[in-house]
């Protein structure tokens, strides 16, 4: 074990900016998994872009093969590869840079990702040879070729193995004393998302393997418990995602401007939350399912009474609190609103965190709740609501705060300058309005009856024919101009991580100056992380954070008029029981 | 709050950080937590109070028995053909049978405005979605399970069944209709 440590201290360099002492395979792995990530992304987005402008029904690009087998694709690059292989890096950076520590199993953490990788290919294959046109959620008895489902299990065990070696850094990091005292706020955050990860992977292993079985003729697997494990998988993840993504925000504030943790104890009850009421993420997904009665319905769709729900709200407040006091104490006192005019708003890393924010709580949040009442879901349920809905959650939130966090992560991980750092800060937000446009459009459409997942709403070869409102038609292209905008954020963002990344110029962070313009303002110098207490941050302390409460009164005041528009909406239609 | 150090989110908290939030923290979480036990009791306050709930009454059955009920279901009340599916017009408040299969919806259904009937939907074969247009009630038809709500029409008029759920190739002709008269 000294050995251990000692060639540690050996290996690891120390970044002069944070301080922070990096183990070398943590730091490859983590590259190797963020830029991974970026690959699956670039399919995924290429995908999404043929998908809009095939569901836009003027330009009705793709044929009904073609559609299908890439809305699988879409998903599944998305949801999945690019999602989990960055938060494989981000758990990474949050347990052994963050702690300064060694990582426990170097090995491990290669077998991992050559698991991943390997599983990624396997899907990759099957998916785009047409032999899985199953879509993410492959319900059976659709069956995908069974090697589908052997690579989506080869790419959860090598995931399980880095969520279980970040604990194990964890434990490592405190006996060897990398750190004293609780572990800060954002590793916190990470270890919720790897409980959270681990989790999630055991509903996927308790489906994936029967799934296997039954695609070989071994099992049979009933459609509807299917349903229920699968949403076991499929939705805890997106509390993986949401856990990551709400420690990216501590992150990015504190780089960004100082952001502070106005209370330590509320933050992480909040984070504490989302673990204890996870497992029961299915059952917003089966609210209209046969299979399950009214009481499990409502007591799990709700996580227990929004206790998860609550965590998220609390999240939303602590996290603008943070920023308004962390500029606060960088001298923008005057009024209410001045730390949010002078904000770093040409600084993708806090634009970016602030765009990810709105779009998560106003849009994400507020719908994602609302559409989950058991009663509102008989409007919702399978129409474009709810990629509307998710695509404001786990694209305009989750994926964006991803891409600001690279914009620090290039200098202060890669070691690398921001190529084209200008065409860097206006991306988040051409991501970002592209985004809540599409989204906004499929939510309306979703309001007229149209549903998800469907090649031709014009039912041009069909028995019937569904008529439409004809402004379903003006949505249609809205949602096309939308997701074009959003591609091209996307787009931007890979092609900058891309050339930083293999053509970028050195970052020399003992002297970061001299990159001056092509870093984020935060890597040239970072705000103060820590203040002691005193008169002056004795007056803060009690000001408060009046321009956060003014925020969430407004966020308050949307949600309730949502919530309330949409029982009003659901009274009009048939009695049904 | 008191005048205690800051810190951000990357910087350890100390061992003892166990401390009494500030004033506006404590309101908005009481205020979100309020918010959340309202929107609790508003779903079984609704089951009891409102007229639109997804309960039904459920089973497992199976699918080629509810094939051969909903064939019978046809036999006995089948009143012509639309597009070559079977038309159906059932005594008011009866049991009805609605099959979905790749790629059709079985039988059309003839029903009368503001009458209750109670249908009931499986699948022969694939997860369907039984979305009804322009009304927008949408629920999941899982193969061997039978769902059965009482729906009420409040409405006179042509209704289509749009499968909102992915069930192969052809999911997107896969389209049905009910029909409602006064």
């Amino acid at each position: 074990m000294k050995d251990a440590i000692s060639q540690f201290a050996a290996r690891c360099r120390s970044c002069p900016i944070t301080g922070l002492k990096i183990d070398p395979t943590a730091s490859i792995l983590l590259r190797l998994h963020a830029v991974v990530s970026v690959v699956c992304l670039l399919i995924g987005g290429i995908a999404a872009l043929l998908l809009v402008l095939t569901r836009w029904e003027a330009v009705h690009l793709l044929d009904a093969t073609w559609y299908y087998r890439l809305l699988t694709a879409h998903g599944l690059n998305m949801l999945i590869f690019f999602i989990i292989f960055f938060e494989m890096a981000v758990l990474y950076f949050a347990g052994p840079i963050v702690l300064s520590s060694r990582l426990p199993a170097p090995k491990l953490g290669w077998l991992a990702f050559v698991l991943m990788v390997v599983g990624t290919l396997i899907v990759e294959y099957y998916v785009f040879a047409g032999k899985a046109d199953v879509t993410f959620s492959s319900y059976p008895p659709l069956k995908a070729a069974p090697n589908y489902y052997l690579g989506i299990i080869f790419f959860a065990v090598g995931a399980l193995i880095v969520s279980l070696q970040f604990v194990a850094t964890l434990v490592i990091a405190k006996k060897e004393g990398a750190y004293t005292g609780s572990m800060p706020l954002v590793t916190f955050g990470g270890l919720t998302a790897a409980i959270i990860a681990v989790i999630t992977l055991l509903h996927g292993a308790l489906i994936y393997i029967p799934t296997y079985l039954w695609s070989l003729g071994l099992m049979n697997v009933d459609p509807q418990i299917y349903r229920l494990l699968f949403w076991g998988l499929g939705h805890s993840s997106q509390q993986i995602n949401v856990a990551a993504m709400v420690s990216i925000w501590y992150l990015l504030a504190g780089l960004t401007v100082g952001g502070v943790v106005l209370n330590e104890k509320v933050s992480r009850t909040a984070f504490f939350l989302y673990i204890l009421f996870i497992s029961m993420a299915s059952a917003h997904h089966l609210l209209v399912d046969p299979g399950m009665g009214p009481a499990w319905k409502v007591w799990n769709t709700s996580y227990a009474m929004y206790l998860a729900v609550l965590a998220s709200m609390i999240h939303g407040f602590t996290v603008p609190a943070g920023i308004e006091m962390g500029q606060r104490l960088r001298g923008y006192t005057n009024g209410i609103f001045e730390w949010l005019r002078k904000a770093p708003w040409s600084d993708p890393g806090f634009s970016g965190l602030m765009i990810s924010l709105v779009i998560f709580g106003f849009l994400g949040g507020i719908t994602g709740v609302v559409i989950g009442t058991e009663q509102i879901n008989i409007i919702v349920h399978n129409t474009l609501r709810v990629p509307g809905h998710f695509h404001t959650t786990v694209v305009g939130g989750t994926a964006l705060s991803f891409m600001a966090v690279t914009y620090y992560l290039l200098p202060l991980i890669f070691r690398k300058q921001i190529r084209m750092y200008p065409l860097a800060k206006a991306q988040p937000y051409i991501f970002g309005i592209g985004i809540t446009v599409m989204s906004v459009a499929m939510t309306f459409m979703g309001v007229f009856g149209v549903p998800r997942r469907h090649y031709d709403s014009s039912f041009s070869n069909a028995l019937f024919t569904a008529d439409f409102n004809p402004v379903v038609y003006v949505l249609q292209a809205i949602f096309g101009i939308g997701g074009i905008l959003a591609f091209l954020g996307l787009l931007i963002y890979v092609l900058i991580a891309v050339a930083s990344v293999f053509f970028g110029r050195r970052f020399d962070p003992a002297n970061p100056e001299a990159s001056a313009g092509h870093v984020p303002p935060g890597v040239i110098k970072l705000p103060k992380q820590a203040h002691e207490g005193g008169e002056r941050v004795a007056k803060l302390h009690k000001t408060g954070t009046p321009g956060t409460v003014v925020l969430v009164i407004i966020f308050f005041v949307c949600f309730v008029l949502y919530y309330f528009v949409n029982w009003k909406s659901l009274a009009f239609i048939w009695k049904i029981g | 709050m008191s005048d205690e150090s800051m810190h951000s989110a990357l910087v350890g908290p100390g061992s003892d950080w166990w401390k009494p939030a500030g004033r506006q923290e404590k309101i908005w979480v009481t205020v979100s937590f309020i918010w959340c036990i309202f929107m609790f009791a508003a779903m079984p306050f609704w089951h009891f109070k409102g007229g639109q709930n997804p309960s039904g009454t459920r089973g497992k059955v199976d699918p080629m028995a509810f094939y051969a009920r909903t064939q019978k279901f046809i036999e006995d009340y089948s009143v012509g053909t639309d597009q070559g599916i079977p038309v159906v017009e059932p005594p008011a408040g009866s049991e009805v049978y609605l099959l979905g299969q790749m790629w059709m919806w079985s039988p059309v259904l003839k029903l009368k405005k503001g009458v209750e009937y109670t249908i009931h939907l499986s699948s022969l074969d694939l997860n369907h979605g039984f979305g009804l247009f322009p009304v927008n009630i949408n629920i999941q038809v899982v193969p061997g399970y039978d769902y059965a709500l009482k729906m009420t029409p409040t409405e006179a008029g042509e209704f289509k069944i749009i499968c909102n759920e992915f069930c192969g190739i052809g999911h997107h002709l896969m389209i049905g209709k009910i029909i409602v008269e006064d």
